[in-house]
This record gives structure tokens, sequence and C-alpha cells, in this order.
């Protein structure tokens, strides 16, 4: 999946959880700029599990601050890309 | 008049041992009783371990009508307040029924019956859900069986504020035997959480360590659960020298708070005030604190937060006193958690022996404390609090005093 349809899904993910609109969150932004705290990122990712039947595991997570953050994380699960093997739910 | 009010009975089953001797024996050996979850499916988690109470047999303590009433949780908490009835050899007068209040803790109750029942009506398609469901899981359940067995009819309910719950517990039943309002108490805690929906949950909140717990250190992944039950008998010092009780230690402060934070993030002034609060109760000192039996979940947030707040209250003198967490060996109980640290820092203050925080393995700047690292450390000490923080912020500390 190219990153950039993987960037909008995303952005898509973050604004409905959120509760914020789609245009306000870019491929750049950062949890803090969004006001997204510990609580609100482990819903997010939760919703991406979901929405992609992937597992997402509690030291990756660790470090998900971004959007970019989130999409490479997914693209490593579902791509198996550098080296890491795709874990399915 | 304010009394002074010692503990005259403990009782603890825990993942460390079905009574109080054996929990004492593994934390002063520093022995943790973590181990790969047995009551569940483990494929289905990605936590592996747990704090599990091993070989218990509720036969072997109630009969088939209770265990029908009695989920695992609260026959955790009948278990343990037997244990320390007998232990402080309770002479019931109806006079002595009607001024006994009880009070216990648990932050889920019945979880593991409401898990069965759901599994019946949402999988299994039976649609007729088990008529006793509703007393086995309310959280009252474990208080009301003790009050049903012993005949007490003073002052009894139970508090529910996550993993604070035992400790308000104890600390609202402390101030009923001191200011009079009850001539004796029955107080702690009793959870159960092994069941797989509520541990499907935790695992949600990513703050469950994959290896083991590690309080304070640096490596720390988070906090592993534990299961278990633990209760005391509170009263006057003076009914206690009368009727030549054995007295386990004095209890002196009750202290809480609320962050008005966040519903998980813990605050470090939430956690200052409420140990501010439990010296003030108890009339002491900063620098009179020897010990602190820490909430230490092995989490990153909590153990660094508890350090900040331990350093805004002790100032200098937290270098001074030493800290640990039990958790590392008897897991988070939960609900359970105040009543089972209260009783291991009673015991460390009576034996002069502090256990240790099992599982270190390196230090971290942010939890720059004292912290008892992996061996038990012989130390004479006159007062120590056990500290309990909550998810949704509550906060609630004691003080204990080592017996005359």
């Amino acid at each position: 999946m190219p990153d950039q349809e993987l960037t909008e899904r995303v952005r898509g993910i973050i604004a409905a959880t959120q509760h914020v609109p789609k245009e306000k969150i870019t491929a750049d932004s950062t949890f803090q700029e969004l006001g997204i705290d510990s609580l609100d990122g482990i819903n997010i990712l939760f919703a991406v599990e979901s929405e992609f039947n992937i597992n997402i595991p509690d030291d990756a997570a660790q470090n998900i601050k971004s959007v970019r953050d989130v999409v490479e994380g997914i693209a490593k699960l579902i791509d198996g890309r550098d080296g890491q093997a795709a874990v399915r739910a | 008049m304010q009394r002074r009010v010692v503990v005259t009975g403990i009782g603890v089953i825990s993942a460390l041992g079905h009574n109080w001797c054996e929990f004492w024996r593994a934390l002063r050996e520093g022995r943790s009783g973590i181990c790969p979850m047995e009551s569940v499916d483990r494929a289905l988690l990605r936590f592996q371990n747990g704090a599990e109470v091993r070989g218990y047999d509720a036969s072997r303590h109630f009969d088939e009508k209770e265990i029908g009433l009695l989920d695992r949780f609260a026959q955790f908490g009948v278990v343990a307040a037997r244990e320390a009835i007998a232990a402080a050899q309770i002479e019931w007068t109806p006079e002595l029924r009607e001024e006994t209040a009880i009070v216990t803790g648990s932050c889920v109750g019945g979880q593991t019956t409401q898990d069965d029942g759901f599994i019946n009506l949402y999988r299994n398609n039976i649609p007729r859900v088990n008529p006793l469901t509703i007393p086995r899981t309310m959280e009252n359940a474990a208080a009301s069986r003790i009050s049903l067995e012993t005949g007490v009819v003073g002052p009894t309910y139970t508090v529910s504020t996550a993993c604070s719950s035992s400790n308000h517990a104890i600390g609202q039943a402390f101030w009923m035997v001191r200011s009079g309002a009850a001539r004796m108490a029955i107080a702690g805690g009793s959870e159960a959480v092994f069941s797989l929906g509520f541990l499907k949950a935790w695992e949600a909140m990513r703050v469950v360590a994959p290896d083991t717990c590690r309080p304070f250190s640096r490596d720390r992944r988070g906090l592993i659960l534990g299961e278990g039950g633990a209760m005391l008998v509170l009263e006057p010092l003076e009914s206690a020298q009368a009727r030549g009780a054995t007295v386990y230690g004095e209890m002196v402060g009750f202290g809480m708070s609320s962050d008005a934070f966040h519903i998980t993030q813990p605050s470090p002034d939430g956690a200052a005030r409420a140990m501010r609060a439990v010296l003030a109760d108890a009339g002491l000192q900063p620098e009179d604190i020897g010990y602190i039996n820490a909430h230490g979940t092995g989490t990153i947030a909590n153990d660094a937060t508890e350090t900040t707040a331990i350093r805004k209250v002790f100032d200098a003198h937290a270098d001074r006193l030493a800290v640990s967490s039990t958790k590392s060996m008897h897991g988070h109980t939960l609900g359970a958690a105040g009543a089972i640290e209260a009783i291991a820092t009673l015991l460390a203050l009576r034996d002069g022996v502090l256990p240790p925080t099992a599982n270190y393995t390196e230090p971290d700047p942010a939890c720059d404390l004292d912290v008892v690292a992996n061996v038990p450390r012989p130390c004479p000490i006159e007062f120590a609090l056990s500290n309990s923080f909550a998810f949704g912020g509550l906060n609630a500390v004691l003080a204990f005093r080592r017996a005359d």
C-alpha cells in the first residue's frame, strides 16, 4: 500500500477518534501539536489495529508520537518492511 | 478524645502464599510470585505473566453452596478476614458485634463471574444468566459475607476507588476506630483479575509488562497484574492491652487527595498532597518517616511521578528514607493492593526488615530514590507510609508505627 494512501487513512482515523477536522492533521503533525495525550494515543492505535487488522506491539506503540510514526508503523506491520515480520491479528 | 489505634489481626492470601506467614517469608526473602498465567489461555494475550494465587482449592475454605454464592474475589476477602479475625482472637459479644465496622475495597468485584455469564449469553447463545450473578458480582460481596459469618451488624460497606480502594477502606475504618465511632474494625480488600475479558482490557491500555514487574528500574516495561485479599483488625490500643491481644503495629494516619488532572496520567501534586495529608493527620514531620511502601507499579509514568512526589514532600530527607515496591513480588492487585501492602509495611516495621524491590536491574535517573534493590534490608524503623494512587487520580496514603 503506498504511503500516501496510508497517510490519508491514518488522517481519517485520527480525525474521527479525536473529533478534529481532517484538514488540521498533516503527514508531519506530531501528537503533541494535535493535543493528543497518551490515552488518546492508545485509542488511536486501537482504531488503527481494527482498521488494518494488525497488532501493534507495546514497545512499538510507545515510540509512536506523530502521524508519520503511525504510518511507518503500519507499513512495517502490513508489508513486513525493514525485515520485521508482519503481525496479523 | 482520639484513641490510639492498633492492628491486632492480619490475614493475606496472595501469589506469595495462602496466609500471612507465607506472604511475609517470601517478601523478606525477596522472592517473586510472578509466573506465566495458568487460569487463562495465554495465546490470546500479548502479555504472559501474572501473580496468581496458586494451588487455591475453594472447597478447603467453603462448602458448595457458599462457593455458588461467592466469586473468587469475595472468597479471597473472606479467607483473609477469617485469618485476621482468628489472629486477633476476638471474643464476640452482642455489643461488640453492634459496634464493629467492616470496610472493604474492590476495584472490579466479581469480574470472573461476569465474564463467564456473558460468554454464555453472547457466544454460546444461552439466553439465561445464572441468578447468582448479581450477588456474586457486587463489589460489597466480601464485606457482606464477612458480616454474615461474624454476625457483625455495625457500619459495613465497600469502597471502590480503583487501585486505591483498600487504602481508602482501611483509612475510613481507622478514622472510625480513632474517633470512637466504632469499637473495632475489619478492613482491607480483595481482587480476582484473571478473566480473559478483563485482561484484554488491560492489554489494550498498554501498561502491562511483557516480562516482569521492575519498579523504579530503568528498563521497567509496565505493571504485572496480581490477585488476592488482605484484611486487618483495628482496635483501640487500650482495649487491645486490656484483653492481652497481640499487637502487630500501630496505625497513626490516613491522608487522601484527588489529582483533578487526568483520568489515567498521574500527577505528582496530587500524590504529594495525599502524603502531606497523612503526615498532618498523624502529627508527623517528614523526617520521622523511615520507609515508604511505594505504589510503585512498574509503569514508566507512575514510578517517575511518584519519585517526584516523594521529593516534593520529603525534600532532602528523600535521600535518607528507604522506598520499595512489593508489587514486584505480589503483583498489582488493584483493589486489594493497599491492604496487601499495609500488611507488608506493618511486618517490615515489626521485624525491622525492609522487603526489597525485586527484579531491579539498573538505576533510572528519573527514579533516584533508595529503592532497596533486590535484597531485603535489616533496618529498624519507627514510622512508615504505604502509598496507593489510582486511575482517576484518587490518592490514599496510610501511616504506621512500629508497636512499642
